[in-house]
């Protein structure tokens, strides 16, 4: 389970609250207007962001002071979620070591996971030798190797068309439902959250709302996110 | 991004930022103390303080007043062979002077072409040595610098406003006044600074085209001090001189200097609707086809004089020549072990680290020879020591233009690549080998094919240590041509340019082999 417990976040004039417990094994959408402080929130959660007040748990573990790479948590980051340099099977098995010393029963690791998000035989690709869709996928298959609790979006799949976004949504869907792993993933789009997302976290005048069912609140909107959709 | 998801150790850029700083402090303090100011400064000293004032001003102007016409030509026309041509004009930084003043005195010389071509109009030949020969040597070496300086403040007028003043049906006078006048008011005093700033340590063309009471450097007067009145008080205090005229006209420099000038995108000419008339494409001409001429001729003139004589060279050219390739071996190494820490330190956001690496720009390579014998004297017998001096403080002397390479390129690396890398726990040596050189293969190969170019090159603190039995091919060259055996040097000449264009080439090629964009 996941709390973030009188969480304060200020950057400049700009502050961000947040109260709130996400249960274990949920897909959770954190939806909001654009600069709402989403992405910053997600940052708290990864710890690139440092809050003023409060304390963020998992399972009853105060990370508030763990460094980013060492939460156990995945994240793949709106762009820039592989090194161009890497071939696919080495930005994966990054997931694994981030020194890169693999053993064999880690290599065959790496392969699995590619071939369970449909890259088999993509070992030795770069990634700019790849599609959008393909980076995306190999992003995934290093979120699977590293087997982390829980897994943050913060809209990798922007860039994407509208078919290939909801193929990689769905693909998320699978994997974290395999594994019982809790997502938390961004998205200024309304129809990824009811494509995927259980809850809503709806993001909005510098507070971050406790995760309500999805159906529920999109078919009711509260005036802010009335505001956020429009008609 | 927080402090704590920093994937970069800063401590080994730091250390290597304190130990240029003491080495240079350290010489500067040394230098400081050994000085003997109770003889004080005599007749010739203040001689030497003038005349290195004043050739630095002649260079820098006459540098950058053709330079003017040469960028505006580069700038406002297309031809074939103009990308060669700017790419050319960035060779002279690692164009041995030694080389560059062969080729000079075959063209302009008192036997060169120009003497022979006036000789049949029955006029007198040129003599070149003196302020003559080594303003003419500095505007050879400045000249492509200063374009390329002002080259790039044209390229920074964006074309849209020459779009609009074509729309609005300005003329030539019209765009001098609207466009290129405010833009050479903002680039040319920086330029000015710049050329100065390099021509006042001027050592090695003083030494091979100066020399004599009237044309004799402040540095030159160092080395005369040193080796010919072995009066090293005297050449201490002559370097307190020299530190104080080298920091002010860095810090002009620095606070005048255009930014980039390595800087890419040069090779992209503006359209322009006001510069089709036939008087201004001849002029324009002119400028482009006499400024070719002038790089390009001494350096044919090294190739023709210098081919005869390679088959015949004698192996103290070839022992020289190994040497040269130790010297900058070993310089190169020295150079990035200290550059690339660095670089990642000052990504890492210790900023203070770019300001010790610009130190080096306030020492001279003579006052560091002169600092390094006073500290090694006690201890060791300097001259035997000359090679490894020779390597630290080409290393040294190249730093801060290192760092102008390699420094923007880690930031960018560390920028785009840090939070991935901090989310997956990557930190430290792991980081530096598998994200950070990978990334920066191309620079750092560029860095060392500088590095290693300017040590092959260098003629300057191996002046000052070498004995009779040591020598790099440099400091062969002149030595050779100190002897009258110019055949023999001009062939040691030719060996040598191509010796620190391989090297340049090889480093610079090896860093972008195989690189990914």
């Amino acid at each position: 389970m996941l709390r973030l417990e009188g969480l304060r976040i200020v950057q400049g004039d700009f502050t961000l609250r947040a109260d709130l417990e996400v249960a274990a094994g949920r897909r959770v959408a954190v939806i909001g207007p654009s600069g709402s402080g989403k992405s910053t929130l997600i940052g708290a959660i990864a710890g690139f962001v440092e809050p003023q007040a409060g304390r963020v748990i998992w399972d009853g573990r105060d990370m508030t002071a763990v460094p980013p790479g060492q939460r156990p948590l995945a994240m793949l980051f709106q762009d820039g979620n592989l090194f161009p340099h890497l071939s696919v099977a080495r930005n994966v098995g990054l997931g694994i070591d981030p020194r890169l010393r693999l053993t064999a029963e880690q290599r065959a690791r790496v392969a699995q996971a590619l071939e369970r998000v449909g890259l088999a035989g993509f070992e030795d690709r770069r990634p700019g030798e790849m599609s959008g869709g393909q980076q995306s996928r190999a992003a995934l298959a290093r979120v699977l190797v590293q087997g982390r609790p829980l897994l943050l979006l913060d809209e990798p799949f922007a860039a994407l068309g509208p078919a290939l976004k909801a193929e990689m949504l769905d693909l998320v869907a699978g994997l974290t439902e395999e594994s019982g792993a809790t997502l938390l993933m961004v998205s200024h789009d309304p129809a990824d959250a009811r494509r995927i997302a259980d809850e809503v976290i709806l993001v909005a005048e510098g507070r971050a709302e406790p995760p309500v069912a999805t159906a529920g609140l999109l078919d009711n909107p509260p005036p802010a996110l009335q505001a956020y959709l429009g008609d | 991004m927080a402090g704590r998801a920093q994937p970069v150790n800063p401590w080994f850029g730091g250390g290597a930022a304190v130990l240029v700083a003491a080495l240079i402090l350290g010489c500067l303090a040394a230098v400081a103390l050994r000085a003997e100011p109770g003889a004080g400064l005599g007749a010739a000293d203040w001689r030497a303080v003038r005349f290195t004032l004043w050739q630095a001003v002649l260079s820098a102007v006459l540098s950058v007043a053709f330079a003017v016409p040469v960028a505006r030509a580069l700038a406002r026309r297309r031809f074939a062979g103009r990308r060669m041509l700017i790419t050319l004009l960035g060779a002279p930084f690692i164009l041995p002077v030694i080389v560059a003043v062969l080729g000079l005195l075959a063209v302009f010389g008192l036997n060169g072409w120009l003497s022979d071509v006036l000789g049949w109009a029955g006029l007198p030949p040129l003599r070149i040595y003196g302020l003559h020969g080594v303003v003419l040597a500095h505007v050879f070496f400045n000249l492509p610098l200063a374009t390329r300086l002002i080259l790039q403040g044209w390229q920074e007028i964006p074309a849209e406003r020459f779009r609009l003043a074509a729309h609005l049906g300005a003329g030539p006078g019209a765009i001098w006044h609207l466009l290129e006048r405010p833009m050479l008011w903002r680039v040319v005093p920086g330029a000015l600074a710049v050329v100065f700033a390099i021509c006042v340590s001027s050592f090695a063309v003083a030494l091979t085209l100066g020399g004599g009471p009237r044309a004799t450097t402040i540095e030159l007067a160092i080395y005369q001090a040193f080796r010919f009145d072995f009066d090293l008080g005297r050449a201490a205090l002559l370097s307190c001189i020299q530190i104080i005229v080298t920091l002010i006209a860095a810090l002009l420099a620095l606070r005048a200097a255009p930014s980039g000038g390595f800087g890419a995108g040069l090779d992209r000419p503006v359209r322009r609707w006001d510069a089709d008339g036939l008087g201004l494409r001849v002029l324009d001409g002119v400028a482009i086809a006499t400024a070719a001429g002038f790089l390009l001729l001494p350096l044919l003139a090294v190739v023709l004089a210098g081919g005869p004589g390679l088959a015949a060279l004698p192996v103290s050219v070839f022992q020289a020549a190994a040497m040269s390739v130790l010297v900058a071996a070993g310089s190169t190494v020295v150079l990035l072990v200290l550059a690339v820490p660095m670089a990642a330190g000052v990504a890492a956001g210790w900023r203070w680290i770019e300001a010790a690496g610009l130190l080096g720009l306030a020492a001279s390579p003579l006052v560091l020879g002169t600092g390094l014998f006073v500290l090694i004297y006690p201890v060791a017998d300097p001259f035997s020591v000359a090679l490894p001096v020779t390597a630290l403080v080409n290393a040294v002397m190249a730093l801060p233009f290192a760092l102008r390479i390699l420094v923007p390129r880690a930031r960018q690396v560390v920028a785009d690549h840090g939070a991935l890398a901090a989310s997956l726990d990557m930190r430290g040596l792991a980081f530096l080998r598998l994200v950070l050189l990978p990334r920066m293969r191309a620079q750092i190969g560029f860095a060392a094919g500088l590095g290693a170019a300017l040590s092959m090159g260098d003629l300057g603190v191996i002046a000052m240590f070498a004995d009779p039995q040591r020598a790099t091919l440099p400091l062969q060259i002149y030595r050779l041509m100190g002897a009258y055996r110019m055949e023999a040097a001009a062939a040691a000449a030719l060996l040598l340019l191509v010796m620190s264009m391989a090297a340049f080439w090889l480093l610079d090629r090896g860093g972008r082999w195989h690189a990914e964009a």
